[in-house]
């Protein structure tokens, strides 16, 4: 086994590439909870951002319609999450329960005539630079644009949240609806908007795996990523730079398990395979462990409905 | 007297209704581990249904099922809603399967790649995949350059790892330098992971690629690397054109219409079928012609030899990794010892997970 600094650079590039739909699905999930909606359908809005994609992709030809066109699906799809529950005021776990298993069936459907055909190659920029420089070559090149797209949007969703007065109101939205109704702030236009954006990242999530990771539309392909996303914004405590970092480890270990096992480590493999979801939580817990901080990032009102009396 | 001749008419009279009844009503269910667009392992299974719909029966199937309690609601509910043959096709359905088998004396299963019949109403029936397996492991052996096939394993069931062992001892034959180097992804379907399975296997020095999971995810990953594949359970040939040598074909379709219609004219009995090469359960895709026009031959006459009983996947001497003697010279493994199969012969790297 070749353990020398370029394999390393390699390695991690694929790291990279594996945790891109989770960045982008819990980064859209973070802001939609951060404004009090728990919103459960992240597998189901990835699902069909994923077959929209495909099947846009297939149709058009076109892979920049594709890329925006997954986005739209989510938006749509997560339209009647919102509807349910910010304007018939239904439970939000429910609802969101709901939407994964619709996602799942309406994409299967809607997919029918779209699988066996295979992808098309989607782009990678500076593919030269990736070959040319030892270690970091593969690191920082030759990746495709969503990739770079996902790993400067925690950092943005951070910026968002804390510098600017629009996460201000998002924050205050999640933490006293009733406070910042009081305020004068539209409460659920808010929420309708934090829901809508959550919609388009998870669509774009599911249009990474079926566009670029692995180009092609199979049922079910995002295989339970959507509730990993999930968890993630839980265990990083709503902070999207943790998110970042536990959506890294989680795709670090998936990776580094493969390769393990593959050179033959005598650790169990059942261990190896429980590794990844076992690291990313403890290591979110040691990093996440101030309690003053938890407070301040929690949604209080999470999940909690909130309707205006007239 | 008369009073006992009344009972047995209406009974007789009941018992005509009831299977008149029954056979216009003759139903077949289906159980899947995955979507019938897998264009894998649950496709194959599908296509063997539509087959039997064909012959004019009528079925229902259920896809994506887990393995596990949920297949256990599931069977039970097609066995109570009137199936009265049903096909549960994945290894993880063997103790589901018997324990509805056990409640529904009157309903006939079928289930796949097992080997608990518990029951007179419960059949198994399985392919020999090794055998496609052997003709795999001989054309890795030959184009393999870096000598390391590479392997992606879902669970360490007998049926995985007879088809690891098989395809090792006929690379070795050919190739006595071969290494197996194995990922196990706990999982039959998960595109993501097998593809990522592929590129760690590929970034380890495999320069030919073999799964025994479901999606085609692993072939396209090997197109891409520009090293060798195989297509698992249907023809994936065109999802990577290039790197695909062949593909091993699960051809259920015969097995299921021949099981179908005799338990419809109430012929059915229990058996436990292990078709291959032979009875063309198990068939083999085109070749690709990067492998060149002699060793498409040679594979071929082994195809051949196979499924005579010329030439067997498993002929002694067979060892185990710590050097043990399984199969003696000039025997081969009989099918008992084939169907519990559970440890690596010589020349597989790693442990099998516990």
């Amino acid at each position: 086994m070749s353990l020398d600094i370029s394999f390393i650079g390699i390695l991690i590039g694929s790291i990279m590439a594996s945790s891109v739909p989770l960045i982008l699905a819990a980064s859209g999930e973070l802001i939609t909870e951060r404004s009090g909606v728990l919103n459960l359908g992240v597998e189901g809005m990835m699902i069909i951002g994923a077959i929209s994609g495909f099947a846009l992709m297939v149709i058009t030809d076109n892979l920049f319609i594709a890329v925006v066109g997954s986005m739209l699906s989510g938006v749509i799809i997560s339209i009647i999450f919102g509807f349910l529950t910010q304007s018939l005021l239904t439970n939000h776990v429910a609802t969101g329960l709901a939407l994964t298993i619709f996602g799942i069936g309406l994409s299967a459907m809607l997919g029918k005539n779209f699988v066996g055909i295979p992808g098309k190659e989607f782009p990678i920029l500076f593919s030269s630079l990736k070959e040319s420089i030892p270690f970091f070559g593969p690191i920082l090149f030759g990746h495709s644009i969503v990739l770079y797209f996902a790993f400067a949007l925690p950092f943005l969703t951070n910026f968002f949240l804390k510098k600017t007065k629009l996460g201000l109101v998002v924050r205050a939205v999640g933490d006293s609806p009733v406070s910042a109704s009081n305020q004068g702030i539209n409460v659920i236009l808010v929420r309708y908007c934090c829901i809508l954006y959550g919609g388009a990242m998870c669509g774009l999530a599911g249009a990474y795996l079926s566009l670029i990771y692995t180009p092609q539309w199979i049922e079910n392909m995002t295989a339970g990523r959507g509730w990993i996303a999930l968890a993630l914004v839980v265990f990083a405590t709503w902070s999207p730079i943790k998110v970042l970092i536990g959506a890294l480890i989680f795709g670090g270990i998936t990776i580094l398990q493969l390769h393990m096992q593959a050179i033959g480590f005598r650790i169990p493999v059942q261990f190896l395979s429980a590794l990844p979801y076992l690291m990313t939580i403890i290591v979110l817990v040691v990093i996440s462990r101030d309690s003053r901080k938890i407070k301040l990032n929690t949604p209080t009102s999470l999940g909690r409905i909130f309707y205006k009396e007239k | 007297m008369y009073k006992n001749f009344f009972k047995y008419l209406i009974s007789a009279i009941f018992l005509l209704g009831f299977s008149v009844n029954s056979s216009a009503d003759f139903k077949v269910g289906f159980v899947y581990v995955g979507p019938t667009g897998d264009h894998g392992w649950t496709f194959q299974h599908h296509e063997g249904r539509n087959a039997v719909e064909a012959a004019g029966i009528k079925t229902t199937f259920v896809e994506s099922v887990p393995e596990g309690a949920d297949a256990e609601r599931v069977i039970r509910q097609l066995a109570q809603s009137g199936h009265d043959l049903i096909f549960t096709t994945s290894f993880g359905y063997m103790d589901p399967t018997n324990k509805v088998a056990k409640d529904f004396p009157n309903v006939k299963f079928e289930h796949a790649t097992g080997y608990k019949r518990e029951h007179s109403n419960v059949s198994t029936y399985s392919a020999r995949f090794y055998e496609g397996r052997t003709l795999l492991g001989h054309i890795a052996g030959k184009m393999t350059k870096t000598n390391t096939i590479g392997y992606i394993a879902s669970f360490p069931i007998p049926e995985v790892i007879r088809g690891i062992n098989a395809m090792t001892l006929a690379a070795q034959k050919v190739n006595p330098n071969i290494k197996t180097k194995i990922v196990w992804v706990f999982t039959w379907y998960d595109p993501g992971k097998e593809a990522e399975a592929a590129q760690a296997l590929i970034d380890q020095g495999a320069d030919v690629i073999m799964q025994h999971t479901d999606s085609t995810a692993p072939v396209q990953t090997a197109e891409k690397a520009g090293v060798w594949s195989f297509g698992q359970a249907s023809d994936m040939q065109r999802f990577a054109p290039k790197s695909i040598l062949t593909s091993i074909i699960d051809d259920w379709a015969p097995y299921y219409v021949e099981r179908a219609i005799a338990a419809r004219d109430g012929t059915w009995n229990q058996q436990d079928t292990w078709h291959g090469l032979k009875e063309g359960m198990v068939a083999m895709g085109p070749y690709n012609s990067a492998m060149g026009a002699d060793l498409v031959k040679e594979v071929e006459q082994l195809q051949k030899d196979l499924a005579s009983g010329k030439v067997h996947s498993f002929t002694g001497p067979i060892y185990d990794q710590k050097g043990n003697i399984l199969v003696a010279e000039g025997k081969v493994a009989d099918d008992g010892m084939l169907a519990g199969m559970s440890v690596y012969v010589k020349g597989v790297e790693g442990d099998i997970p516990k």
